[in-house]
């Protein structure tokens, strides 16, 4: 409440009648133009209301009169870009991927785009990077390859997929040795040790050599002598420090025992050829292309 | 009351004896409507020097984007231009880079402590000599009187009842006010864009949306603000004279009535005796000619912007009476407190700590972006280890870490370098998508003229070697003209 309105004795002016610390204010009135402003500001926002998306409802909201869309602008401005990359698209995807991976002006975005997509598509499951993650997601930075590590063969699995609904997918399944009983318990231990031994990490040398015999019959067709593996039947190396599922011990015995079959989505029919180009020269230059 | 012409010190203004009662209280409007200004035209030296600033700075602001300056090949030629897209501010044979941005944080401090030592100086000098709101008001009021006539023509003209040749001088003058204000924002734009390519793109309708857009938003708050706003803005929309008071001092020179020497006032005619009397003939034309409005005779205030116009209107009626100028000068308050008194005035002491402390603030600052300027280095190196994967275990056990080598080329050529492996020793080095022999041997890098590059190495280290789950590895990277060479050390993760 003013406590004490006084007048200004040399402009006239009476004070709003409240004094802080000694402070006191003349009571000048406000210049109608700033009326004017603040009237034009609420029609303004009034207006705002009618042309943007504006109030929410219970379901939905007010689209407004612009019907303007940060969704739809936002893939108009993604269709700009993509018609800008246009030609560079289109080389990556008339040229051949040694060509690609060779060329100073295609590699760095055919690098840029497949970094892109990666994240975008295969990150979810091989990490960021393509370090891959535990439980069967296998990295893709390092110099081991399921089925195959050039720049043809990265390109062939992400086209067909592994084990996907692709009628050309990849395709290969270990007999559940265990749980269809085709090799007993002891049986699989012993191979389990001689797998073990093939890549220097076998504790019991005896339980090795039984596992030897049982390897040549039910291992050797496909995972090939001396554990090499073929890239051709999707059967891995044995012989390496890199495990899928786990180079334990238990999780040797375990994969034998009931394998774990990994699957990959196929791309060739959900992105377009140069992505998937990109993205096969992409994957080889993680730092284990072949 | 003693006289003073202090802005703050509300209650020696308030005496108490004017208290008002609920019922002596006026009801007074709660809006003001505006009380238009019109300006009389006036001459003398404070007058001729606040024109020459104005050509000054005008012709500053028009002409400085049309300078060229040659910088080779594929760079822009004008002398002052903030390239938006490339993401450089050239000026003159200065090339900023977006991650210099600090050097305009320096100009800003050079340019606030200049303003606080002029104004510690000499008052509101900005406002009344330098401000663009000031400036383009005094220009946009010229073109008024020369159009629509001086003072008093002007008010007659606004009481006229709308008449065909009313309607015409208005036009006239808002047009011209529109044009000029064209060209400024237009000038605005040419900062930010090769002047020349932006003209002829602008008139033939080829400029990007963004150019259009931003012209006409310069342009019409130049209208706004310079024609129709005027005084307004001084007075009720900008901070700075609500805080420039506070940088003044009783030294500073400010436009001021001499009380002691004006009162008592009244109307003088010819032949009367000036005895027991003050010079002041109360002849108004100090309050005619203020852009503002105000009547100095009140004291220092807000709406006062301290160009001084009224010093010389003064002048001119004290050389018709016969009396000597300087009723209005450019004065301090401590003299004005010895000559209300009666006492003698020392001369107004300009040189005083102030000065030295300001000086010595803008010459420190000064150097720092000199010398920040003269040492910057044309080339900037950064290693980036790679997040994700930390690291790799291949076939063989061995680990491998991954790294971005980032370099930053500033100057005119392309150079080129080569990258090897200090530490850890058994380690190898080797590079995707850039030169090198075989894995193991150096890497060699060459980055175009003023770019960024980015080139990926790995480091493999077999696994009997790692010590621990993180080792330092050392870069060195030597630039094949010249030889120099940096060492970078950044750290090899491994499983822990």
């Amino acid at each position: 409440m003013p406590t004490k309105i006084e007048k200004d004795a040399v402009t006239g002016t009476e004070t709003t009648g409240h004094e802080w610390d000694g402070i006191k204010e003349l009571n000048n009135p406000l210049p109608r133009w700033w009326l004017y402003v603040m009237y034009a500001c609420i029609l303004w926002s009034v207006a705002y209301w009618f042309v943007f998306p504006a109030i929410p409802g219970v379901s939905g909201y007010t689209k407004g009169l612009l019907g303007y869309d940060q969704r739809t602008a936002l893939d108009a401005q993604l269709a700009t870009a993509y018609e800008r990359q246009g030609v560079f698209r289109d080389a990556i995807a008339t040229t051949s991927l040694a060509e690609i991976r060779a060329a100073d002006d295609l590699l760095p975005f055919a690098i840029a785009g497949g970094r892109a997509a990666f994240a975008d598509n295969c990150a979810p499951c091989h990490g960021l990077g393509g370090a891959g993650q535990g439980g069967g997601y296998p990295s893709l930075a390092d110099d081991v390859w399921i089925w195959g590590g050039t720049l043809d063969d990265i390109h062939t699995t992400l086209e067909v997929g592994i084990r996907s609904d692709h009628l050309d997918t990849r395709w290969s399944e270990m007999p559940a040795f265990g749980e269809l009983e085709i090799l007993s318990p002891d049986e699989i231990e012993d191979v389990a040790e001689h797998v073990l031994s093939l890549s220097g990490g076998s504790t019991d040398a005896a339980a090795a050599m039984r596992g030897a015999e049982t390897y040549e019959i039910q291992c050797l067709a496909c995972h090939a002598e001396r554990g090499a593996g073929m890239a051709d039947l999707g059967a891995p190396n044995l012989s390496d420090q890199i495990w899928l599922y786990g180079g334990d011990r238990q999780s040797v015995v375990a994969q034998i025992a009931r394998p774990r079959h990994g699957v990959m989505p196929a791309w060739s029919g959900r992105l377009d050829e140069s992505t998937v180009k990109m993205l096969a020269v992409y994957v080889h230059t993680l730092g284990g292309g072949l | 009351m003693a006289p003073d012409n202090r802005i703050s010190g509300m209650t020696e203004l308030v005496s108490t004896e004017d208290v008002l009662s609920r019922k002596e209280q006026k009801e007074g409007p709660l809006y003001a409507g505006r009380v238009n200004v019109y300006p009389k035209s006036v001459s003398g030296p404070v007058r001729r020097i606040k024109w020459t600033v104005l050509i000054v700075l005008l012709a500053g602001y028009y002409l400085a984007p049309w300078l060229r300056w040659d910088r080779g090949p594929g760079l822009p030629d004008q002398a002052l231009l903030i390239d938006m897209t490339g993401r450089r501010a050239y000026f003159l044979w200065i090339e900023i880079w977006p991650q210099e941005l600090y050097y305009m944080a320096g100009l800003l401090m050079i340019a606030a402590f200049g303003l606080f030592l002029a104004t510690s100086i000499g008052g509101r000098v900005w406002c009344g000599y330098t401000c663009p709101q000031t400036v383009w008001t005094d220009l946009f009021m010229w073109i008024e009187r020369l159009i629509e006539g001086d003072r008093n023509a002007r008010m007659r003209l606004d009481k006229q009842k709308l008449s065909f040749a009313k309607t015409g001088r208005k036009l006239l003058k808002h047009s011209a006010w529109l044009l000029i204000s064209l060209m400024t924002g237009g000038a605005w734009i040419m900062y930010f864009k090769d002047a020349p390519t932006v003209l002829q793109e602008f008139v033939t309708g080829q400029a990007g949306v963004g150019v259009y857009f931003f012209t006409g938003l310069f342009s019409a708050m130049t209208y706004l603000l310079g024609g129709l706003a005027r005084e307004q803005v001084c007075t009720y929309m900008c901070p700075w004279p609500r805080f420039q008071a506070a940088l003044m001092d009783e030294d500073s020179l400010v436009v001021t009535y001499q009380k002691w020497r004006g009162e008592p006032r009244g109307k003088h005619k010819k032949g009367d005796s000036w005895d027991d009397r003050g010079d002041c003939i109360d002849c108004k034309q100090c309050v005619a000619v203020c852009p503002t409005g105000i009547d100095i005779r009140d004291g220092i205030q807000l709406e006062c912007i301290g160009c001084g116009l009224c010093v010389d209107a003064c002048n001119t009626v004290m050389d018709r009476v016969d009396r000597p100028h300087g009723l209005i000068s450019f004065d301090t308050e401590r003299r004005q407190i010895a000559l209300n008194a009666g006492a003698k005035a020392d001369p107004p002491r300009v040189i005083r700590p102030r000065l030295f402390v300001y000086l010595a603030l803008i010459l420190v600052i000064g150097a720092g972006v000199l010398t920040g300027l003269a040492t910057r280095s044309t080339l900037d190196i950064t290693v980036l280890h790679d997040r994700n994967p930390l690291f790799v275990t291949l076939s063989d056990g061995s680990i491998r870490n991954g790294y971005t080598i980032k370099i930053l080329n500033k100057s005119r050529e392309a150079r080129r370098f080569t990258l090897t492996l200090d530490t850890p020793s058994g380690a190898v080095l080797s590079a995707i998508g850039t030169e090198q022999a075989e894995p193991g041997a150096p890497v060699v890098f060459t980055i175009p003229s003023n770019a960024v590059a980015g080139h990926q190495v790995f480091v493999q280290l077999p696994s009997d070697l790692l010590e621990s789950d993180a080792m330092d590895v050392a870069f060195v990277l030597t630039e094949d003209a010249g030889g120099e060479s940096v060492r970078y050390v950044s750290s090899f993760r491994g499983p822990s």
